[in-house]
């Protein structure tokens, strides 16, 4: 019995899209360092669509994975279906997350929602 | 593989590991029997139990035998705190940094209308004597400090605690789960009423402790029963596992000195390698604590990721981070030195046990210095240090 799923051990261990946007058209940041995860998420948006999205995060396994799970999910998806993604959906494609990491899901939610609110708020465009 | 858990648990030695299963076979007769097998499994327990008061300077009635060291910390405490209330006395004096089972049977008490006084341990991790003399009133019924930290290592002054606690006459219990085994300890000399033991931290089974009591202390019962342990610790004697725990204790008496030595050694070259790492500290006073202890905290990273990359790596150590113990707060005992939540999470203990070799501890320094720069490599927190946005704290 191990701790986390496969695809958990598999995105911590090669977490996706890891990195920065220089030129990023949303970033959002959420959680803090006193509780121990921190999620930043860096979109690029051409016509509506996740162009390209990275992330850091500083926090435990399932945080990075739940990171890298969520660009995954977002990652060349028009932004009206970005903005419907769930913590729930993140821990599902995880196949699942113990109870008490829950909430690296949902940072991971919020870390998104977070940079789309950015994007909009730069833009001037509404999702 | 390289196991660097050994505060968590040990593996059983050889030696002990024959007892257990030698013993399973002959001694499992039930020693409160008058005939024969009865008898020879009584003949076990009671040599363990003077094998067990030899080493910490003991008589063997004062050795009573329990599941474990949370057992015979809640045993002890609540036995004082009994035999205070008595006398009016419900003041008790302990630290901030003391293992759960001391920290939540206190809390247990404070409910129940004690006062408890935790003591500053200060930045590296040392109660200090005086400040133990200064807290105790006159209705203090009881001292219990730690004789070894779990997680940072570090020695406490006991005999000078003792000391302080005599002259006054305060009871005084120490958790020595940490400490027996593994550092030099003797209830007359260091002034010890009661002393915690666990035979999984010493090379011995899981599920065995003791508690030393000195004569004339009344334990108060935790588990009603039969007349075991005079009377004090009812249930039929887990004899094999008793007789186990004895033989690994008699086993790390007599290597302790070596051991120590080299594991000092070992150990400060693992100070001196993860020292080098940039934005990183020791926990901990470096030179008054265990020989087998390294405790680090790392900037910008989180301590349970560091330890699942390390774990691929063959390396397997534990953390003081809030993620690897289901709690949001980190480890209260790195609290308690003053570290502040930001670092406390990307925490790292390495407790080495004697098959260590120099290579291993290469191959430790080695292999956290990868996982540290990887893991900041994309860290939101490291960034922001890097580039200035926010003042390093180490």
């Amino acid at each position: 019995m191990a701790l986390y799923s496969e695809k958990v051990m598999d995105h911590f261990l090669h977490p996706r899209n890891v990195g920065v946007i220089e030129d990023a058209d949303g970033i959002g940041e959420v959680g803090n360092a006193k509780c121990g995860d921190i999620m930043k998420m860096y979109l690029k948006i051409e016509d509506g669509v996740v162009e390209d999205v990275k992330f850091e995060t500083f926090g435990c396994g399932s945080a990075i994975a739940s990171s890298s799970m969520a660009t995954e999910l977002i990652k060349g998806q028009p932004l009206s279906e970005v903005r419907k993604l769930t913590n729930k959906a993140v821990a599902e494609a995880l196949d699942g997350l113990p109870d008490y990491k829950m909430h690296c899901s949902v940072l991971a939610e919020e870390a998104i929602q977070a940079a789309l609110e950015d994007y909009e708020s730069r833009s001037g465009k509404k999702v | 593989m390289i196991y660097a858990d050994n505060a968590a648990t040990t593996k059983m030695s050889e030696a002990a590991l024959h007892t257990l299963i030698r013993l399973q076979e002959e001694a499992w007769g039930n020693p409160s029997s008058l005939y024969g097998h009865g008898q020879q499994a009584k003949e076990v327990l009671e040599k363990a139990r003077a094998d067990i008061a030899a080493v910490i300077g003991a008589q063997p009635r004062e050795i009573l035998f329990t599941s474990g060291g949370s057992e015979a910390d809640n045993q002890a405490i609540l036995t004082a705190a009994a035999l205070g209330k008595r006398k009016g006395k419900t003041h008790i004096i302990s630290t901030a940094f003391e293992h759960h089972a001391v920290l939540h049977t206190l809390e247990k008490l404070r409910k129940e209308g004690y006062d408890i006084t935790l003591l500053d341990v200060h930045e590296n991790g040392i109660v200090l004597p005086e400040e133990v003399e200064q807290a105790i009133r006159e209705d203090t019924c009881l001292v219990t400090i730690m004789a070894a930290n779990n997680e940072i290592g570090t020695i406490q002054p006991i005999r000078e605690i003792g000391a302080v606690c005599r002259k006054k006459g305060v009871l005084f219990h120490t958790d020595a789960v940490q400490a027996v085994g593994h550092i030099p300890l003797d209830v007359v000399k260091d002034n010890i009423d009661m002393l915690t033991a666990s035979a999984h931290k010493f090379h011995g089974p899981k599920g065995v402790g003791f508690l030393y009591a000195k004569k004339g202390i009344r334990l108060s019962n935790l588990i009603e029963g039969g007349a075991q342990e005079f009377g004090r610790r009812a249930g039929t004697e887990n004899v094999p596992g008793i007789a186990a725990m004895a033989e690994a204790l008699k086993e790390a008496a007599a290597g302790m000195e070596k051991n120590a030595e080299r594991l000092m050694a070992v150990r400060d070259r693992l100070i001196e390698g993860l020292s080098r790492i940039p934005h990183s500290a020791l926990n901990g006073d470096p030179v008054r604590r265990l020989p087998g202890n390294v405790n680090f905290c790392f900037e910008g990273i989180e301590g349970e990721s560091l330890l699942l990359l390390l774990d691929q790596k063959g390396i397997q150590a534990s953390s003081g981070s809030a993620c690897t113990s289901g709690s949001l707060d980190p480890s209260h005992v790195l609290l308690a030195i003053g570290r502040v939540h930001d670092v406390a999470h990307g925490s790292l203990r390495l407790s080495i046990g004697e098959d260590i070799t120099d290579e291993d501890a290469d191959e430790i320094v080695r292999s956290v210095g990868e996982v540290v720069a990887y893991l900041r490599s994309f860290s939101p927190i490291w960034r922001d240090l890097m580039e200035g946005k926010k003042e390093f704290i180490l």
